[in-house]
């Protein structure tokens, strides 16, 4: 176990692995790790894994399922690898309707780096590299990238989770299921972003990160499906 | 047989088909866009999966996935891409993952122009990207020479687990020639060699009884250092079995040494110098890496001086030199920018540099 006492990625890997299971796709699953804190999630996972260099894990797949458009594959990004340095690989496997889903873990911080500014940080949070703050004047603005996907023809299913209590963990299962099942069916990209906790680079105790998520993400990244093909 | 007129570009696509390439991810760049093109048309065709990636970084990356589930693929870029490419050319290495990549070599630095250069020679032999590795390069000369090693090229890489790179120049990518086709239609003579089983590749479990995990990471330095070794063996066993090589003349005293259309340009060069009297031949590297040093061993014992000639300001003279090992003299003549050396100024240089002081022996 390498992840930080009270870091949500755990749970995230747990509400995967059981879809994975329930689904019976454990067989033709591949999934591609990133850079980042999750990159040893292939160590976690007891299906084939490949480890993506950084941002690039939606190109990585994009090719697996050329090899086999059969196969399951899943990428698994935090938000530095997907909504930064990877955002032309996410944005246009996406365009192109590839038939992946994306596990997007958004903590609106670089955690494995040791607490940078994010295209996801929020105005006026503190991070290694915005010490008085970010500020919209001099570092920009959070990047809702979901909502940018999801209005793309490509995706067919897109939704926002969290894992800041036991409701929110049941419904980040039930979305993690419909993306995997829009792969099955061939309905284009899907991508699940979950928003997490990263206890260590936040500077707060595992409880106080969780209300951290309620207090200040919540109001920002707003959960619930953005696109759904129901 | 019979013989067809094919555009160097598209003999590339051709060959790569008819070696059982299963996917192709490309870029439009100037001057191997007929190279796309024809995989859009052609590959589909034959079962396989063409895409027109958002840019060569997402291309190699698809290159990467595609090959780590254990498809025969491939991508083409030239210089400006190739050099966003190299990023995934060090995880696939570090991975061990067989491809094809192909190089239409073009001017740099920068965006430099679209006529034909040999200037990504360091790039190609050296490494090209981060970390400690190699990749097997083969340059052709001609267009029946791109096809017999295109599909060598898918051969080696996979015999190898190694990314192989197919470095031509914009002349042979632009330029038709005519090449053979056997009575089935076919001019690819390795479309027999099947694919050697992958049972390393994370193709999904499916009857496996275990499961493939496919990194470039190792957080232990001795972990890594355990790799590289390992890495650095199986780069040994290239260095042994893989250096390729044409020799004309093996017993000249004065030497050219040239590859790609350069070559070619030499060989004019040798036949007029000869027929004046001039006691010359030929070094012409196949595989850039590994650098085939024992072609100046065969020459050695007469060869009093090399003359290196490139389409760029002196970069294979480096490996050059390190064959020679100050046992005669290097000489260098190298146009850049997309200027081709003529036949005359190198006779020229042989003339000024070679043969300075010497008589014209007969």
């Amino acid at each position: 176990m390498h992840y930080c006492p009270g870091c949500t990625h755990m749970t995230i890997h747990k509400i995967l692995a059981d879809t994975i299971d329930e689904l019976g796709i454990k067989e033709e699953a591949i999934g591609v790790a990133p850079v980042g804190c999750a990159v040893l999630i292939y160590e976690y996972f007891d299906c084939d894994m490949v480890q993506a260099p950084h941002g690039r894990a939606p190109a990585v797949a994009t090719g697996m399922k050329s090899a086999n458009e059969d196969n399951m594959v899943f990428t698994y990004q935090g938000d530095g690898d997907l909504a930064s340095i990877g955002t032309a690989e996410i944005i246009h496997s996406a365009v192109r309707g590839e038939n992946l889903t994306t596990v997007f873990v958004n903590n609106a911080i670089y955690g494995m780096t040791g607490g940078q500014m994010a295209p996801t940080t929020l105005i006026e949070q503190i991070t290694t590299t915005t010490t008085k703050g970010r500020n919209s004047k001099d570092h920009g603005y959070p990047y809702k990238i979901s909502e940018q996907i999801a209005n793309l023809d490509g995706a067919s299913y897109v939704s926002r989770q969290s894992v800041h209590n036991k409701n929110a963990i049941e419904n980040t299962k039930r979305a993690i299921k419909k993306a995997f099942v829009a792969q099955q069916n061939k309905e284009g990209f899907s991508l699940v972003e979950i928003l997490s906790t990263c206890p260590t680079n936040w500077g707060l105790n595992p409880k106080q990160s969780i209300e951290w998520i309620e207090k200040n993400m919540l109001p920002i990244f707003q959960t619930g499906d953005l696109k759904t093909t129901d | 047989m019979r013989r067809i007129l094919i555009k160097g570009n598209e003999a590339i696509g051709e060959a790569a088909i008819q070696a059982g390439c299963e996917a192709y991810f490309g870029y439009p760049i100037t001057p191997q866009n007929e190279l796309t093109e024809y995989m859009s048309e052609k590959l589909p065709q034959y079962g396989g999966r063409f895409i027109q990636a958002e840019s060569e970084v997402g291309a190699i990356n698809m290159l990467l996935g595609a090959a780590a589930s254990g498809a025969r693929a491939m991508t083409s870029s030239s210089g400006p891409g190739i050099s966003l490419k190299q990023e995934g050319i060090s995880y696939m290495t570090g991975m061990e993952l067989p491809a094809l990549i192909v190089n239409v070599v073009r001017g740099g630095p920068g965006l430099g122009g679209i006529a034909p250069a040999q200037s990504d020679y360091f790039q190609a032999t050296r490494g090209g990207g981060h970390g400690d590795y190699r990749v097997i390069t083969l340059a052709p000369a001609n267009i029946q020479e791109i096809i017999d090693l295109t599909s060598e090229c898918f051969w080696l890489a996979e015999l190898y687990r190694n990314p192989v790179m197919l470095y031509a120049d914009a002349v042979l990518g632009q330029m038709m020639e005519p090449v053979n086709v056997k009575s089935d239609n076919l001019f690819s003579k390795y479309r027999t060699r099947d694919k050697l089983p992958k049972v390393w590749a994370a193709s999904g479990q499916k009857n496996r009884s275990y499961v493939n995990k496919l990194t470039s990471l190792y957080l232990e330095p001795e972990e890594l250092e355990k790799h590289n070794l390992k890495l650095n063996k199986k780069y040994d066993v290239i260095k042994k079995k893989e250096k390729r090589f044409e020799i004309i003349n093996p017993g000249a005293k004065y030497f050219l040494v040239a590859y790609g259309i350069v070559s070619r340009i030499c060989k004019l060069v040798v036949k007029n110098a000869r027929e004046r009297g001039l006691n010359i031949g030929l070094i012409r590297p196949i595989s850039l890496w590994p650098f085939p040093d024992i072609a100046f061993e065969n020459v050695m014992d007469n060869a009093r001086s090399f003359l290196c000639v490139e389409m760029s300001m002196g970069q294979m003279i480096e490996d050059v030199k390190l064959a020679v090992d100050g046992r005669a003299q290097v000489f260098f003549y190298g146009r850049s920018g997309g200027v081709l050396p003529k036949p005359n100024d190198i006779m020229s240089v042989i003339e000024d540099k070679m043969l300075k002081g010497e008589m014209i022996e007969t």
